[in-house]
């Protein structure tokens, strides 16, 4: 009786002390849910999910704050990966937050242009280049179609515009060939 | 002695076609009112214009120089006056428009002056791959690859063997049996430029042995040279590709997403090699090409040296093509050829064939029935895949799931395609599976690189926030400091006043 306590205890205490010791050697850093969700984000940055860009929705997501249809870039797919990475069911996107669009870039009309820098403050990622009483243009590569921009502009000279496509990213469609039926 | 030679799993038996159009030597193509050049005509970059509308250029004067390290400049095959520099149809299978340089030609076709390389073995190998670089080169037998590229594996290993690929397996085409029977002496001295770059310690030229005169012709040409080896290799589509025909030739598989020169083998195909031969002896850059015209809606088929930049058009009027009797036109074979809804395209340098077809030459299978999994597919295979799978997989988007059955190993044949008795369009579906693959991404950088520029962002909005408050920080300190000596700085302001008192009281009294 007393042995098997005994030896009960030591054990215990055994693999208390290894798991003790796991814990502190083998600590994660940050939260590994939050960057796998910021992972599948389309880090627009536009913040039209509610939250001041995609990391502090992924951390809202990973709280259970905020649901995973409030991201109108990422749209049904990114809502549906979401639903996978998190194991539950997808849902259609929340309408409060906007609507899914095509993707699209600002560009500055540049005769318009005034100088004024509202319109650099405002972009998440730094992809307008200009100075103060200085025409300002967007950098097309860098655009992510966020729109922040284009309120802030006191001349309305920001417009958004579809994305050219080239031959270099030209997709094969899906094949639409009917499937004989046999009935 | 008989070389060993291997075989590569599945691959297809195919009614040839060839004498359609080998029948004929190689004639050279009227020169066309006006020239085409799109901007793009390889993968890789696309190359930049040096000319404006109204120029007179001649012919080989570089119109486009190549923009990065995956390009190369594009070079006007006539003499004559740009017209215009605008998007054009373009042969692509989107049917898309791209930019294009268009020049009127004058009828003169006045070269430019030509420096051809008096002694090449006496250039650097870097020199010289520039050379290549320079007449345009690319890869003329498939996707157009530049090929000064191709040539420079690295140091890191040595090249063992270099193939020339004159196989040639898609029924139809004929261009490089007609160029490896007439032009077997160009061939061979551009092989001795290619060997002397690579250094491969043997050279084998593979000719399937359905063209016996193209490799009796090769095999009198290369004679002379030990290295120089011509080997017959059974007729089986598709042999001609890269990673099939180093198999038979070796019995060396590729692994997958490896190149042949991961293995000591690098592929060049005959047409390539003639290239390289005008541009070092004749200092010509890479300005026509070998195209087949055939198929039964054509009255005269056969083989035409045409100019880079010819219409579509003109080529199958001069080889006797009515529109109406045309059902199909393709670019390349009826296997892995684009199929074209206009001729009013030009022929660019990695247009091999032209293949008008009537009405009932080609089968075109307008309804797919089910897959009956009856497994055909994989039997074919000569990239060893599982073509139902993937099949599978493409339809219902699961595309991480076609990746782990190595659908990027897909060289896009059609030989599945070809044996399905359910006439499903198999390679479509693998296109647009990896089309989708590459374009999910591409899109992923962007968000990467979005991510970061935005941390980028936030970092410094802090950055700058914290400087100011700091800022700010030390002038309360420094108001503070000074309110405590306050007393001092009285003093100095009364000093000062007395300072200007005394002065104003000078001046009232000095006149």
């Amino acid at each position: 009786m007393i042995l098997s306590i005994l030896v009960l205890t030591a054990l215990a205490s055994a693999f208390g002390l290894l798991l003790g010791y796991a814990a502190v050697r083998f600590r994660v850093e940050g939260d590994p849910l939050v960057d796998q969700i910021d992972a599948l984000l389309p880090q627009t940055q536009c913040g039209q999910c509610g939250y001041p860009g995609c990391k502090p929705y992924a951390t809202a997501i990973a709280n259970g704050e905020a649901d995973i249809n409030q991201c109108p870039p990422g749209g049904e797919a990114g809502i549906q990966k979401l639903a996978d990475l998190l194991g539950v069911e997808a849902k259609p996107l929340n309408p409060e937050n906007g609507e899914e669009k095509d993707k699209l870039v600002a560009i500055i009309i540049e005769q318009d242009c005034i100088g004024c820098t509202l319109c650099i403050q405002a972009c998440p990622v730094d992809a307008i280049l200009g100075a103060a009483k200085k025409m300002h243009t967007v950098i097309e590569a860098e655009c992510t179609g966020c729109e922040l921009c284009v309120e802030p502009c006191p001349v309305d000279c920001i417009k958004m515009v579809p994305i050219r496509t080239g031959l270099p990213d030209w997709k094969w469609p899906k094949p639409r060939v009917p499937v004989e039926s046999r009935l | 002695m008989k070389r060993m030679l291997w075989k590569f799993h599945g691959g297809l038996h195919l009614p040839g076609h060839k004498t359609l159009s080998n029948q004929t030597p190689i004639q050279a193509a009227p020169l066309p009112d006006f020239l085409v050049f799109p901007l793009r005509q390889h993968i890789g970059e696309t190359a930049v214009p040096v000319v404006k509308v109204g120029d007179k250029v001649l012919k080989g004067q570089v119109i486009a120089k190549a923009k990065g390290y995956v390009s190369v400049p594009v070079h006007a095959s006539s003499s004559g006056t740009v017209v215009a520099i605008e998007a054009r149809p373009v042969p692509h299978p989107s049917g898309m428009f791209a930019d294009c340089i268009v020049m009127q030609t004058d009828g003169a076709d006045q070269w430019i002056d030509l420096n051809p390389v008096i002694d090449y073995p006496t250039l650097s190998q870097s020199a010289l791959r520039n050379k290549l670089r320079e007449a345009g080169i690319v890869g003329l037998g498939g996707a157009g690859f530049p090929t000064f590229i191709k040539v420079n594996p690295g140091s890191q290993l040595p090249i063992e063997t270099l193939v020339i690929n004159g196989a040639e397996c898609e029924p139809y085409i004929t261009c490089d049996d007609l160029l490896m029977r007439e032009r077997s002496k160009g061939i061979i001295s551009g092989i001795e430029i290619l060997q002397h770059l690579v250094q491969a310690k043997e050279v084998l030229i593979a000719i399937e042995d359905n063209k016996p005169e193209a490799i009796r012709m090769m095999q009198q040409a290369a004679s002379n040279n030990t290295l120089i080896r011509v080997v017959p290799i059974p007729t089986v589509y598709p042999t001609g590709g890269e990673k099939q025909l180093i198999r038979v030739l070796t019995g060396k598989e590729i692994p997958s997403k490896k190149l042949p020169a991961d293995i000591g083998v690098i592929c060049v195909n005959p047409g390539t090699a003639y290239a390289i031969h005008r541009a070092i002896h004749h200092g010509e850059p890479l300005i026509s090409r070998i195209v087949t015209l055939t198929g039964r809606a054509l009255t005269n088929p056969g083989n035409l040296e045409t100019l880079i930049g010819t219409p579509v058009k003109d080529l199958i009027t001069s080889a006797g093509g009515e529109t109406e009797q045309i059902d199909r036109l393709l670019m390349g074979g009826p296997m892995m050829g684009i199929a074209l809804n206009t001729d009013n395209i030009p022929v660019i340098k990695t247009t091999n064939c032209l293949l008008a077809a009537a009405p009932d030459e080609l089968s075109t299978p307008s309804t797919a029935q089910p897959c009956i999994r009856c497994g055909d597919c994989a039997r074919a295979c000569p990239a060893d895949l599982l073509p139902q799978q993937l099949y599978w997989f493409a339809r219902s988007e699961e595309m991480q799931q076609a990746e782990s059955y190595h659908l990027f190993d897909c060289i896009e044949c059609g030989c599945c395609e070809a044996v399905c008795p359910s006439q499903i369009p198999l390679v479509q579906y693998y296109r647009f599976a990896k089309s989708d693959i590459l374009e999910a991404e591409r899109e992923r950088l962007q968000a990467d690189k979005a991510r970061l520029r935005h941390e980028a962002r936030e970092a410094r909005v802090i950055r700058l926030e914290n400087e100011h408050q700091a800022k700010l920080a030390e002038k309360k300190a420094r108001l503070a400091k000074a309110r405590t000596s306050d007393d001092s700085k009285k003093d100095e302001i009364a000093a000062a006043i007395a300072r200007v008192k005394a002065k104003k009281s000078n001046q009232e009294t000095e006149p």
